[in-house]
């Protein structure tokens, strides 16, 4: 049901990349995908793959759970690889009525779908080892030089973490819902289109109306002690680097040296 | 009609870290016209048990037969089962959606395809059953009622199913006592006029002694007791090992039989308990003079 999908698809561990600053990782994860677009040939993917692979060794997060990120994007890569495949002129190795496989056609699809995947597990390790909360707390600490010139980082954090924290409200209210109307018989499986799309009415109604009153109440609640934004507001668990963080920032650094002396040099 | 629970088991989010033991070889029997009232502290299985009675859960392992029909097993149809079973969640009233009060008792009755004549005459005798005034509130729309009558109107929106097996999972949570007392009257009601099987889920003990002929008593996903409100009643220690206590009258009696008063039984509700200690002093004023 409802309630197995995992949101943001954190997995709680304990490990030495769970406890990184969210600072250090999204800056880690933002340098790992630049890396991924200066290499230049299957060599530089291989120390990507080994980085990344050290890396969900560390994090002890199940393989099964990282590859499971690339479910959703299939589609994209299946699309990139057999557009690349045929669409590259070259010298023709296959061809089939109006379809053509060149060499270079060959290598460029594997390229980018190897480039593609990298992308998608790293950016996803990063979900996967970090609270959204702490991620949200992060994002508002990268952001906040850009108050300077009128960016609401502290809102947009905020508004971002709110969303976030609703969802499995919501999921669960929405769960509720559904089967208050099962129970009293609501059948949202069968007939057509238009009739499933009008079995939707009896949870859309109470739930938008539940959606209001919890936004209503969190709003007073908020303002209750005395909520006013970002200014002078300070925190309770306070982002703090530590040695890990340096010692992370070392290896990143380490990693990106060697992605660009492998694209001069080979 | 009767229900039969058989090692009824229930995890979690199975396979995931998270994954949580949420009933375990649950079993029992309830018969027909029976009363059954179910009470335990907070997460000890209560309202997952309930959702399993009308296949909303499907459980890890056991059966629960229903007039001689599994309804765990794969191929039985829902609608059959959820014709025969109401479940009324707790805060029911967040299910409510129509324009209109008698358009969302309607919805139940309307969803088992019963002619426009039957839903008329189900919808109209639901809502006197649970205590509103048909002609006046039918136009009204759910949203502009009382917490209490919208609670009434949700409650109403399962009874007009005419359901053989009545759930209803915390009905009073979050009324005022006078309501509290007007719903659970109306329960009485409903189960004496329709003759079927109720389950009612609460943590009030004395709503349970009240009302109940058998009660399970749920303890972190185990059936820890069942029996009549009398033989559970009667074992203050084990419940209060549960983080359940007895309801006052029976406390108060309890402390004076240990203080070597002759009270006999359990005393489980404000009019026992009166009776028994008026009694008592009236007899301790005679043998004075």
């Amino acid at each position: 049901m409802i309630r197995d999908i995992t949101l943001g698809q954190y997995f709680p561990g304990e490990s030495w990349i769970h406890r990184l600053d969210p600072r250090t990782k999204i800056i880690g994860t933002l340098a790992y995908i630049v890396a991924l677009f200066i290499v230049g040939d299957f060599w530089g993917f291989l120390i990507a793959v080994a980085a990344l692979f050290g890396v969900i060794g560390i994090s002890r997060v199940p393989l099964k759970f990282i590859l499971k990120g690339l479910k959703p994007i299939f589609i994209i890569i299946l699309f990139t690889f057999v557009l690349n495949l045929f669409m590259i002129p070259g010298k023709v190795i296959w061809s089939f009525w109006i379809l053509t496989i060149t060499e270079e056609g060959l290598y460029t699809a594997f390229f980018m779908a190897a480039r593609l995947i990298l992308l998608i597990l790293g950016s996803s390790l990063l979900t996967l080892t970090t609270r959204p909360i702490s991620l949200t707390d992060g994002i508002e600490a990268l952001l906040s030089p850009l108050r300077k010139v009128g960016v609401p980082a502290h809102e947009l954090a905020m508004m971002m973490t709110i969303a976030l924290r609703f969802i499995p409200t919501l999921l669960e209210e929405t769960d509720k819902i559904m089967k208050a109307q099962q129970a009293r018989g609501a059948d949202f499986e069968s007939g057509n289109i238009l009739r499933r799309a009008k079995s939707l009415i009896p949870i859309l109604v109470p739930l938008f109306i539940s959606a209001f009153r919890i936004a209503q109440e969190l709003a007073i609640a908020m303002e209750a002690r005395c909520y006013r934004g970002g200014q002078h507001r300070t925190r309770m668990n306070a982002m703090k680097l530590k040695k890990r963080d340096f010692a992370a920032g070392l290896l990143l650094v380490f990693f990106v040296a060697v992605i660009i002396a492998e694209r001069i040099l080979f | 009609m009767s229900i039969q629970v058989n090692n009824l088991t229930h995890i979690y989010s199975e396979g995931l870290p998270q994954q949580s033991l949420a009933l375990e070889n649950v079993t029992f029997t309830a018969e027909d016209g029976q009363f059954v009232g179910i009470i335990g502290h907070t997460g000890s299985g209560k309202s997952t048990l309930v959702q399993h009675l009308n296949g909303l859960l499907n459980p890890k392992s056991g059966s629960i037969v229903v007039s001689g029909v599994d309804i765990t097993q794969p191929g039985v149809v829902m609608r059959d089962i959820r014709r025969k079973i109401g479940l009324v969640f707790q805060y029911p009233e967040y299910q409510l959606f129509e324009e209109t009060v008698e358009k969302d008792v309607a919805f139940g009755p309307g969803n088992l395809e019963l002619n426009e004549a039957e839903i008329q005459s189900r919808v109209k005798e639901a809502i006197q059953l649970v205590g509103l005034d048909y002609e006046e509130i039918r136009g009204h729309s759910p949203f502009e009622l009382s917490g209490g009558q919208k609670r009434r109107v949700a409650i109403a929106g399962v009874i007009a199913m005419k359901p053989e097996v009545l759930i209803l999972d915390e009905p009073t949570a979050g009324l005022d006592p006078k309501a509290h007392q007007d719903v659970l009257d109306m329960i009485r009601r409903v189960h004496e006029h329709e003759k079927n099987i109720t389950f009612l889920v609460s943590h009030n003990m004395a709503d349970i002694a009240r009302l109940a002929d058998l009660v399970l008593v749920m303890d972190s996903g185990r059936l820890a007791m069942q029996g009549t409100p009398e033989e559970i009643f009667s074992q203050e220690e084990a419940l209060d090992s549960m983080g359940l206590a007895l309801p006052e009258p029976a406390r108060l009696m309890n402390m004076a039989k240990k203080k070597g008063l002759p009270f006999q039984g359990s005393f489980l509700t404000v009019e026992e308990a009166e009776e028994a200690l008026y009694g008592f002093l009236k007899r301790d004023r005679d043998s004075r003079i």
